[in-house]
């Protein structure tokens, strides 16, 4: 069992923290730092529930050791609205189309539709809806049925619905 | 916390990681991306001593022209190998395979190298690298091999490498300008594994087939290489090919499980479906099915 001194960033402020080896980013963000707005649930890969952005990329925080984080600047879904309590974008537009129910899965969500939608800037509607979606295969919502998900998708990529 | 106790080491070269895992006597188990392993570990179906971090090394990144071919190193993101130039010009069924892998969130931390030494015989990356001819380049402190990728896949998550030993490199040979690509993939979700896959590369020259390496995945225990449908191609008039006849044979030489996804019956019967509907595009043919 190895201990490790760790520095990185969470939505622009530094932490510094010593952290077990075995601990993923995830649980470290949560448990250790706070950040619960991540949710973990399957902790194998496939929910994409723990998804946050190391780097400006979104990936599973819990296939991702804190130990490896260290020096990566993280961004959780507390980090996507602003200051003042504007919502991002995707976080409106999830909102508009009744994008979440229970909101647990949310969070991931909305961290790979704020990647992907920064992605694709400038991109034409058709490759951003087709962007969105296909990145969406890296989640599963248990409530809605994915069409108020999808509704949200479109009108980010200013599809008329 | 879900994994059991483990030390963690980041080396900052080959040579380092070798010792390293020279030291752990098969007790240390690398990690790059840890879009599998770390499963593996929460699940405890995998116990270390030993986390070795390649992704410290230089070396191990990136995708670099080589004589006669294109080397990849293996720590080498997927998502980066997906947008790679050279790879998506020289190697089109590479980058169409690559798509398959996993979801956007995986391919982004995961890496072509923890895909090709995994062995998931469901997997794309290794049934790629079979189809075209890749090598495999091995270091350990007792020096340096490279292992044909068909020789390199013993059985399910079974490889020739030993505890010991790292993958540095994965080398895929130069295919002729303009070969054609053979892909299908059968999954219940986009981003799952395959029930039935299959991919390849096709050169054509003066009207005949000049050169062919096809393999499948999740049609055994490894990738399976379709010798016998590669040898009856070979040489063989695209327009007098029948892709019905060339689908049975690709299918004899697969060995398909029964799990509780699709029957071995199956994967054969959809496997010769797809193969032939594949190859009849591929070879713009029209008896497709």
């Amino acid at each position: 069992m190895s201990e490790h001194r760790i520095e990185l960033t969470v939505n622009g402020n530094r932490h510094i923290a010593r952290v077990e080896a075995r601990t993923s980013l995830g649980e470290f963000l949560r448990d250790t730092l706070g950040y619960t707005g991540t949710h973990l649930a399957c902790e194998h890969g496939v929910c994409g529930a723990c998804t946050v952005m190391v780097d400006g990329d979104a990936m599973r925080s819990c296939l991702t050791l804190a130990v490896q984080a260290d020096g990566a600047a993280v961004t959780t879904v507390e980090g996507l609205a602003q200051a003042d309590g504007t919502l991002h974008p995707v976080q409106q537009a999830l909102r508009d189309n009744f994008g979440l129910q229970c909101g647990f899965c949310t969070p991931g969500v909305a961290i790979t539709m704020a990647a992907v939608t920064r992605d694709n800037e400038g991109a034409d509607s058709g490759a951003m809806e087709e962007g969105l979606t296909q990145a969406m295969s890296g989640h599963i919502c248990r409530c809605t049925g994915y069409q108020g998900i999808r509704r949200a998708i479109r009108q980010l990529a200013g599809v008329s619905a | 916390m879900k994994p059991a106790p483990f030390d963690y080491v980041r080396p900052s070269s080959v040579a380092e990681a070798c010792r390293i895992l020279d030291e752990a006597g098969g007790g240390a188990t690398v990690i790059a991306g840890g879009q599998t392993l770390m499963p593996l570990l929460n699940l405890r179906m995998s116990q270390p001593f030993i986390l070795v971090d390649i992704n410290g090394i230089a070396a191990l990144k990136g995708v670099a022209r080589v004589e006669g071919g294109i080397r990849v190193g293996p720590a080498t993101r997927q998502a980066d190998a997906l947008r790679d130039e050279t790879l998506a010009r020289h190697l089109p069924a590479f980058t169409r395979a690559l798509g398959h892998v996993g979801h956007h969130q995986t391919r982004n931390r995961g890496t072509i190298g923890g895909s090709i030494a995994l062995g998931e015989p469901a997997a794309e990356m290794p049934a790629t690298a079979v189809a075209l001819g890749a090598s495999i380049e091995i270091a350990s402190v007792r020096g340096t091999r490279q292992v044909p990728a068909d020789a390199f896949y013993v059985g399910p998550y079974m490889t020739v490498l030993e505890p010991d030993e790292l993958v540095t490199g994965i080398v895929y040979p130069d295919w002729p300008q303009g070969h054609l690509v053979l892909f299908r993939e059968v999954a219940q979700r986009p981003g799952d594994f395959a029930l039935v896959g299959l991919v390849g590369a096709l050169a054509l020259e003066g009207g005949a087939i000049s050169r062919a390496g096809i393999a499948w995945f999740g049609m055994g225990p490894t990738p399976v290489r379709a010798r016998q449908a590669e040898a009856a191609l070979l040489g063989a008039e695209r327009a007098r090919i029948d892709p019905h006849a060339i689908a049975r044979a690709a299918v004899a030489d697969t060995a398909p499980f029964d799990d509780h996804h699709a029957s071995a019956e199956y994967r054969r019967t959809v496997g010769q479906r797809v193969f032939a509907r594949a190859l009849s595009e591929t070879l713009d043919l029209r008896s497709a099915a």
